[in-house]
Formats: C-alpha cells, structure tokens, sequence
C-alpha cells in the first residue's frame, strides 16, 4: 500500500502538488489522470523519492521513502519517467540487465540472467537484444525501459505516461502487458496516463488530479462518468457504453 | 575477447618499439655485449623502461579520467581539459610552489588535484545554474572556464617570473622522465583500477540521475567518487609529465562508437587505447625529427584535434 500524506511542492508562490494525501490499494492498476499542470507528474516523482517534498510525507508498505536506505526501497519500488535521455550507449541487453542492480550490485547469478531472459521475452525484444538504444525506434526503447522496470521485480511499478511514443498497436500491447503483470504477477501498477479510455479500459481504480489536489477517486466504473470527467477536465464529455466498456467521447 | 588481446599484444610491441628508439645505442646486442655497469643498460634502466612506462601510465590513466568524466557528466565532448579540470591543476601547481617551494612533489601533486577538484566542481555549478541543451555548448563552456583559470595562472606566473616553468609543465613532454621522476604516475594506474571496480555504478550515472536513483545508488556519491578519480588523474599527469590535450575524450569516443558505453567492458579498451595511441604519438613525434624530438602534447594536439573534428562532424551528422 502506497499512502501519501499532506504531500506538498512549491516552486516560488505556487504549489505544483498541494496537501496531497492519497491511499493506494496493492495489487491491480491505478491510474492518476488529470488535465496537464495537475501535478501528477511531480506526485509520482516524490512518491518514487527522485524529488524531494517540500511538506508531508510518503510510505511505501510503511516504509517512509525520504528516510528508507535507496536500495532497499529499489527492491520494492520502481520508476520510469516520461522522457529519458539517454545519452549513454547500452544495447537493450545491457539496460535491461542494470534492472538486476539492486539485488546483484554488477555480479549477475543465473538466476538474474533468467530474470532479465524473462524480461525480454515479455516485452518482445528477443531480436533487438544487442542492439543499442540509439538504434531503436522511440516505441522499441520505450518498450526497453519498461522491460528494465519489470526485470527490476519489485512489488511497486510506477509509469509516467508509458503510452508516449508508442502507436495504438503498441499502446494496446503495453497496456494488457501491465494487466497481465498485474494478474499474473502479482505487481502493484500506479501509472500517470492521458488517454481516459486506457484508464477506463485497463484500471483498476482512478485517481483524478487538478491543480496540484486530489478532486475525485474511486473504481473505474464511478470515475467514468461525464459529469466527473467533466468536472476535472472543465469541458463537455459524453461517455458511452461499448461492449460493456465505457468510452469517453469528447472531440468537439 | 579476442580482439581485446589483439589489442594487448599491439600495446606490448609498441612498447618494445618505444624502448628501442632514441640516440643512445640500446639495441639487444649492445645490451647482450657490454656489462650492466656500462652504458646500454644504464641507459635502458634509468631512461628508457621509467620513460615507455611514464607513457603507458598517463596515456592509460588519461583516458580513464576522460571516459569517468563523460560519464557522470553525461557529455560526450568533456575531458580534463575541455572542463577547466587540467588549469585549475595547473594553477594549484603553481600557487604551492610559490608558497611551500620545499615540499615533496608528492604534496603539491595532493595540492594540485585538489584545486583541480574545486575547478572541476565549479564547471558543474556552472553548468547547473545555465542548463544547456545543446551538447557542444557544455564543453565550450568548460573551455572558457578553462581559459579564465589560465589567464589567473599566468598572471601570477608572470609577477613571480615563472613563466617558463609554467610553460615547461603544461605542455606534456616525455623527455624530461628518468627513475624517480615519474614513480607518482603509478597513482594514475590505482585510479583506473579503482574506474574498473565502479564500473557499475559509473555506467548507471550515466543514464541519469532519476535511474540512478530508481535503482538505489546514490547519484552525488557516484559523481563526487568520479570527480576524485578525475582530479587525481589531471594532477598526477600534469605534474609528471605535462598537460596531454584531448587524450581523454577521443580514446572514449573511439572506444563507445566500437563496443558503446557500459564501462564493464569499455574500461579496458579506453585503458589500452590511451597507452597504445600515446605510444605511437611518441615514437612519431621521436623519429620525425630525428635526433631532435617534437613534445608528446604536440603531437597528440595534432593527431587528436583532427580525430576530434571527425567526431563533432559525426554528431552534428546524427543529430540532423
């Protein structure tokens, strides 16, 4: 369980988060959605301790994150930012073996040779595993962090906005690769997400954000609905049942 | 693997080679004719094997600091002297032979990496408090920074009637190593030893400090342990034997462009890389003007400055 408490960050006047206190169940998909500015960004980056917070705290299965030693929190909790620049060259291998660090500090046993064969296999990569990253199309290196991410093996995985570069098929195969890790694995899945109909599809509960706060959250099923999604996205949007799944109309 | 001993027997044949050429007669018969106490041996000892092993040392360790400071830096085109590292050495040299003439060289050495420390520290300050997009704008700034650092030094060299040492010390020359003048070089081959054993974490450094962190490490303890490494490596060079420009930056760069970035596997090949090209620059630079010697920084300014240009053409070809 993630449990957040009077998380705040300013920079100068105004707060990006502001008194953010949040429970986030184990297990399942969660997905923190909002318009841009939210905030949901900086959140995730301080629940995941790569900034620091200016007021409150975060625990992570009652670990406090600000005061827990980085490698033992490595081995619980994982991140990937939305833009990675990577100016090193690493083949996919290469990169998805670092996800091992925490447990082996460089001296990888069999067992994480199979951890990150695994990995691989799971993303689809087996052809690309000695190429480099700057070799890659930007929806295959995305898919090469997510597989680091995941041969990281941690209870916790947090994704700002996994779907960027990648096209719907992808997008598509990335989100029910998540689900699967979900069910299958066990895995806690907190994502920051903008397509609504990936959240309302795939979530398992849905955390809405606006100017730095929390205004709704609740089970997908009472998210989607057009007068909340309304109410956070100040615009008009219809939701419609397709199939018995509810899908957000708002282009015009 | 195998190239990589390909590489070792190249290194070894051009360390043979530089222990034969010079004025003096040391050929294997002459050393086989005469006894030790005589000439050839005497020479070989006390000149030739501290001079080829000086090379090796500062070449090798050179190009580590180079490829440690890419790394944690996370720009290609950084290198003790393209980041203000080797002037600030330089004007640490200077100033404690002004103010404790009689130290060891082993304290002005300590002196000397530290204001390079404190140099190297200031261009990332620098670099923090101006983000830079572009990747050719960072090293610019660090050779401006450089610039100013030297311009200090040679102010002050100038006032005290230092300006020929200053001179003699900054441009790197192998002629000048005998035994016992070159021994704090074997530091350089402790600080790439020590690159080898935190190759891991060098090589998470580099892809940035948010994975740094997602993966435990702790990002400013990497960089300072990187900078350590860095400032030593300038200062025990620059006191030896002189300032080598772009040794540290094209050796990594080859090396990256041949088998990438994770250190693991580079840190040999950048080491192996830096002796052998020093090698061959300093045989070249002894024969050309045979029996006169043209300076190693002269030879490896030019050689390096053109593999340097192909380089920055390549990037800004990729980047397009």
């Amino acid at each position: 369980m993630i449990v957040t408490s009077e998380v705040t960050k300013s920079y100068g006047a105004t707060a990006v988060v502001d008194g953010v206190s949040l429970t986030l169940p184990s297990g399942g998909i969660t997905s923190i959605i909002g318009p841009n500015g939210a905030g949901k960004s900086t959140l995730l980056s301080m629940v995941s301790r790569l900034m620091a917070m200016d007021k409150g705290s975060v625990t992570v299965d009652g670990l406090d994150v600000t005061s827990t030693p980085s490698d033992v929190l490595a081995r619980r909790l994982s991140i990937l930012r939305q833009e990675n620049h990577m100016t090193a060259r690493l083949t996919v291998r290469d990169l998805v073996s670092f996800g091992r660090y925490p447990y082996t500090k460089g001296r990888l046993t069999l067992d994480d040779k199979r951890h990150i064969d695994e990995a691989i296999t799971y993303l689809n990569l087996t052809e690309l595993t000695d190429r480099f990253l700057d070799e890659l199309s930007g929806g295959q290196r995305q898919r090469a962090f997510v597989a680091m991410v995941l041969c990281q093996d941690t209870d916790y995985v947090l994704l700002d906005e996994p779907l960027n570069n990648l096209d719907m098929k992808h997008a598509m195969g990335m989100m029910r690769l998540l689900r699967k890790a979900a069910n299958e694995l066990g895995k806690t899945v907190v994502l920051v997400l903008h397509d609504i109909n990936f959240a309302s599809w795939y979530s398992d509960y849905i955390v809405a954000m606006k100017q730095g706060r929390v205004v709704n959250q609740g089970p997908a099923a009472h998210m989607i609905d057009p007068a909340v999604l309304s109410d956070i996205y100040d615009m008009e949007i219809k939701v419609h049942e397709i199939g018995g799944q509810r899908i957000s109309v708002y282009y015009e | 693997m195998r190239w990589l001993g390909l590489a070792i027997v190249v290194t070894i044949v051009l360390a043979i080679i530089s222990l034969f050429v010079g004025v003096s007669d040391v050929s294997l018969g002459a050393l086989l004719s005469s006894s030790p106490e005589d000439r050839p041996m005497q020479v070989l000892l006390i000149s030739r094997i501290p001079r080829t092993l000086a090379i090796i040392l500062s070449g090798a360790s050179m190009a580590i600091a180079g490829l440690v400071m890419q790394m944690v830096v996370r720009n290609r085109f950084v290198e003790p002297s393209t980041a203000g590292t080797t002037e600030s050495a330089s004007l640490g040299f200077l100033v404690i032979t002004l103010l404790a003439p009689g130290w060891p060289l082993m304290g002005k050495m300590l002196v000397s990496a530290l204001f390079a420390l404190a140099g190297t520290a200031l261009f990332l300050r620098i670099l923090r408090a101006v983000p830079l997009r572009d990747v050719l704008l960072v090293p610019l700034v660090g050779i401006m920074l450089g610039g100013i650092i030297g311009a200090v030094t040679a102010v002050i060299a100038y006032r005290y009637g230092l300006m020929a040492s200053l001179l003699a010390w900054s441009m790197g020359d192998f002629s000048g190593i005998l035994r016992g003048r070159y021994e704090l070089l074997w530091i350089g081959l402790a600080c790439c030893i020590l690159a080898y054993i935190a190759a891991d974490r060098f090589t998470v450094a580099g892809m940035g400090k948010d994975f740094t962190t997602n993966l435990g490490l702790n990002y400013q303890r990497v960089m300072v342990l990187g900078l350590v490494i860095v400032s030593l490596v300038s200062a025990v060079v620059l006191v030896s034997v002189g300032s080598i420009p772009f040794l540290g930056l094209i050796v990594p760069n080859l090396v990256s462009l041949m088998v990438g970035d994770n250190m693991r596997r580079t840190v040999p090949w950048v080491a192996l890389g830096g002796a052998g090209f020093v090698l061959a620059c300093d045989i070249v630079g002894r024969i050309v003007r045979y029996p006169y010697e043209i300076p190693i920084s002269v030879v490896v300014g030019v050689l390096g400055s053109m593999i340097f240009l192909f380089l920055l053409l390549r990037t800004r070809r990729h980047a397009a």
